[in-house]
């Protein structure tokens, strides 16, 4: 039977659709809300074939049976299947977008070049754990407990099991073993550390704009590392590390030491991540209004002689709140001219994610 | 091919010769077990194993899958209109479930092989439809996937402009619609052979002749007649390859196929459910068994808020007429009888309810059936309303209980299948090769962005601009789509359709 043909055509359809309509789904916050581990539901109005048929109106009306005078409700709103649900567009259903997918579509959308990971260590490990079961086997290995159950289920489903006596004899082909399965072991490790000003400057639409950046980010260092850390650190006049949940939900008010998170930062990578194993990724954003001078020439000093030398590549993006934007960038971009360990960007606006995250992942580091 | 186990296999032979029993006369009926995931693929083909290749039936596939695996829904049932007819049940149903069905599939085996409006039906179709699939296919490798996909989905969207009403005498000759094919009726008649020449001479035939050719060019009607059958119209008469008349042809086919299917709904439903019902309940269930099937037959036949079932009403309705045959309620002396306690106890032991019934299901389709016997009493009986959004509130309301009003609703819903009736008036307009349509308003507007998309679908096939008259927000209209871009004119000020137009219309 063809229906898995025709079912896998109707996915690749609804991609498509997903595809052409990708800058949607980047800026608005759709897909992040039906993020499972592996894949992200996407929620797509069933597509139809047109046919001349009578406008919505006809849906408004219908004969229906039961108690009530004229003018009394008629029992639930919207009442029931024939009522409004043969309506076009009212049709929901889901297409399960894989990662992987969501990744390609992102890198085929904005040319992202591959990430070339540092080192080229790019070999994967490969670790044998017991951990499947097989019908064949070395009889050292056999594993009784399952086994037994085979025989059991047998006895019973054959209806000769007595309860009486239940004595289990079991046959060849109830035989279970312990059978190797191989793990891959990712040889090349990636951690992201996402550094935001959550001081007073920075609104809720702002919070927005750098949780959409992060998610995208995510999924296409995903793609090119297995398993990838991701660390959250949000400062005002200083900095703390969190969870990815209260990174995005802190409000603080107070100034700005763009510094203290960078030495948090620092403080993270020399303890957890050694930097030859590691390829590391530091993203920072903020609104670029740094308290002091003073600070800033810490900050430029620490990238100039610890991040810029042990990092893939350090990213900062400064989003444009209410109040403007600040002086950071312009000191950046005056400090580190042409160089390519650091990529700016500047984000007004929602419709700057994508040539942003285009920005942060263009270079292929 | 049946695969039933054996417990079933008896139940099936008990029940078959029930229903022989009681009157039913049927294809031959195979009954196939089969899983929920086959039956979900099954059901996507609309019943067939083989349909050609279409993300349509892949998209009714994900849908009846993952409401299945949700709980949401469960098809229980699902009988093909063939020689031999195919059922299918479902693997883990309950013993009771699957006599039902069966009991209820005799009952639609029996509609299909005697209702008039199958009679015209291909019951061969299971083939029919495989050598669908295989021609497609060949199609598909010759040209491509995506060109033959794009020409079925063009013509999918056209599938219903088929004439429902021509499925009894036989579709349309589209040979005879054409202007030339009016007959020479200048000649005056002849006798006696050697006076031919004298009656009508050569010199007044050819004469005539050419005064004909010039009329023909003058104003050459065509199609004579509207055409209800846009399909057929266009296989014949658009400028298509051969492979996309064909595929055209194919599309037609299966909207001819199952357009009696929704035709009879409520009365097929009803008559399969009122036999279900019968046998069940006087033959087949035993003790144990009423609770359940009482619960599942009431969840067949409950009508819910704002839903029509057609269960519900056909069953009702087929029990109603059966008591009011018996019982002689008809015909003039009981239309006329004001006298209500003379009603309340008329019984005049006519005793023609069985004959009554199996005679409807023989000659009747949904419109009739419902036109004749739908009466007051029974909408009073079954608290039948007409209810309305209600735009404040954003509610359904009871609208009215008046039956007049009742009846022109469910009517109305059935006619024509719900569908717009759609006419080609003129396949020359303007004298420019354009396609006329011709929408009947009925009271509702067509739903605009699909009328856009499906005139650009007709585009495609005519390949040249195409008109379409209809009322819209309570204006006449004429709509044109160039290929390019829509227009539309007002048709209030002249009726006439064209003629104030033709001046407006630029010399491009």
């Amino acid at each position: 039977m063809s229906i898995r043909e025709d079912q896998n055509r109707f996915k690749s359809i609804i991609k498509g659709k997903v595809r052409d309509d990708f800058k949607r789904y980047v800026t608005s916050g759709e897909l992040i809300g039906k993020r499972e581990d592996e894949f992200v539901k996407i929620p797509m109005p069933r597509i139809d074939i047109p046919t001349f048929r009578y406008g919505p109106k006809q849906n408004e009306q219908g004969v229906g049976q039961g108690d009530g005078e004229a003018g009394e409700g008629s029992g639930k709103p919207g009442g029931g299947k024939g009522a409004a649900g043969d309506q076009a567009g009212e049709h929901m259903i889901e297409v399960e977008i894989s990662m992987d997918e969501l990744a390609e579509m992102l890198g085929e959308k904005l040319e992202l070049p591959k990430i070339l990971p540092k080192g080229a260590k790019n070999i994967l490990a490969e670790k044998n754990k017991y951990s499947g079961i097989s019908p064949v086997g070395p009889e050292g290995l056999r594993k009784f407990k399952q086994t037994y159950k085979k025989a059991l289920t047998r006895y019973i489903s054959s209806g000769t099991y007595n309860p009486e006596d239940p004595m289990i004899v079991p046959i060849r082909r109830d035989f279970q073993y312990r059978s190797i399965k191989k793990t891959p072991l990712p040889h090349t490790k990636a951690v992201v550390i996402y550094m935001m000003d959550v001081s007073g400057s920075m609104g809720d639409e702002q919070k927005e704009i750098v949780r959409l950046e992060s998610f995208w980010i995510n999924t296409w260092l995903k793609k090119h590392y297995k398993g990838l850390d991701t660390r959250f650190i949000i400062h005002d006049a200083s900095a703390k590390e969190v969870d990815e949940n209260t990174f995005f939900k802190t409000s603080e008010s107070g100034g700005t030491l763009i510094s203290s998170a960078y030495k948090l930062c620092q403080q993270i990578i020399q303890a957890d991540y050694s930097t030859s194993e590691w390829n590391i990724y530091p993203f920072h954003f903020s609104d670029g209004d740094n308290w002091s001078g003073e600070d800033t020439r810490i900050c430029l000093s620490l990238l100039k002689e610890f991040f810029l030398p042990n990092v893939n590549v350090f990213s900062y993006g400064q989003v444009e709140s209410k109040y403007g934007s600040g002086q950071f960038l312009k000191d950046l971009q005056k400090e580190f001219t042409n160089d390519d360990r650091l990529t700016l960007s500047q984000i007004e606006g929602r419709d700057k994610i994508l040539s942003s995250i285009k920005d942060f992942l263009g270079k292929g580091k | 091919m049946a695969n039933l186990t054996l417990e079933l296999e008896a139940e099936r032979k008990k029940i078959r010769q029930i229903a022989k029993d009681c009157g039913l006369d049927f294809f031959e009926t195979v009954f196939e077990l089969i899983n929920y995931d086959q039956i979900s693929q099954i059901a996507s083909y609309g019943g067939f194993p083989v349909r050609y290749p279409h993300w349509k039936f892949g998209m009714e596939y994900e849908q009846l899958s993952k409401s299945y695996e949700y709980g949401l829904s469960k098809i229980y049932e699902m009988v093909i209109n063939t020689d031999p007819c195919y059922a299918y049940l479902m693997e883990g149903n309950s013993m009771m479930d699957q006599k039902l069905v069966m009991a209820h599939v005799y009952g639609h085996a029996d509609f299909f092989k005697n209702n008039v409006w199958f009679s015209k039906t291909n019951r061969k179709m299971m083939d029919q439809m495989a050598n669908h699939a295989t021609r497609i296919k060949r199609y598909i490798d010759r040209h491509g996937y995506e060109v033959v996909e794009k020409f079925i989905d063009t013509c999918l969207s056209l599938e219903n402009l088929i004439d429902r009403h021509s499925i009894l005498n036989g579709p349309q000759k589209m040979d005879e619609i054409r202007p030339d094919a009016k007959k020479d009726n200048f000649l005056f008649k002849v006798e006696k052979p050697y006076m031919r020449n004298y009656i009508n001479p050569p010199a007044y035939i050819a004469d005539q002749k050419q005064k004909q050719n010039e009329k023909n060019m003058q104003k050459s009607q065509f199609p004579l007649s509207p055409v209800r059958d846009v399909l057929a119209f266009l296989m014949h008469y658009a400028p298509l390859e051969d492979w996309q008349q064909d595929i055209l042809s194919i599309v037609r086919d299966e909207s001819y196929y199952f357009a009696p299917q929704g035709m009879t709904k409520t009365l097929n439903e009803g008559w399969a459910s009122y036999w279900h019902s019968h046998m069940m309940t006087r033959h087949i269930l035993n003790d144990s068994e009423i609770i359940d099937f009482a619960d599942h037959h009431s969840g067949t036949t409950f009508m819910q808020m704002g839903g029509y079932n057609p269960y519900k009403v056909g069953i009702e309705l087929f029990r109603d007429i059966e008591d009011r045959w018996n019982r002689g309620r008809f015909g003039r002396a009981w239309d006329e009888c004001d006298d209500v306690r003379e009603r309340k106890n008329w019984n005049k032991n006519t005793n023609l309810g069985r004959d009554k019934i199996f005679e409807i299901r023989k000659i009747y389709n949904d419109v009739t059936f419902i036109d004749e016997f739908l009466t007051e009493d029974f909408c009073v009986r079954n608290k039948m309303f007409v209810y309305k959004m209600n735009k404040e509130t954003g509610k359904f309301e009871v609208d009215t209980r008046d039956f007049k009003d009742i009846k022109a609703k469910l009517l109305f819903q059935m006619t024509n299948f719900g569908q717009p009736i759609i006419r080609i008036e003129d396949a020359n307009f303007e004298n420019r090769g354009e396609l006329l349509l011709h929408h009947t308003h009925e009271g509702l507007d067509l739903q605009p962005n699909y009328m856009d998309a499906t005139m650009q679908n007709l585009f495609s096939i005519w390949k040249r601009p195409i008109n379409l008259v209809t009322l819209m927000d309570n204006e006449a209209q004429l709509f044109r789509y160039d290929g390019n871009q829509y227009t539309k004119h007002s048709l209030t000020d002249n009726n006439k359709v064209g003629e104030g137009e033709q001046q407006e219309l630029p010399k491009a």
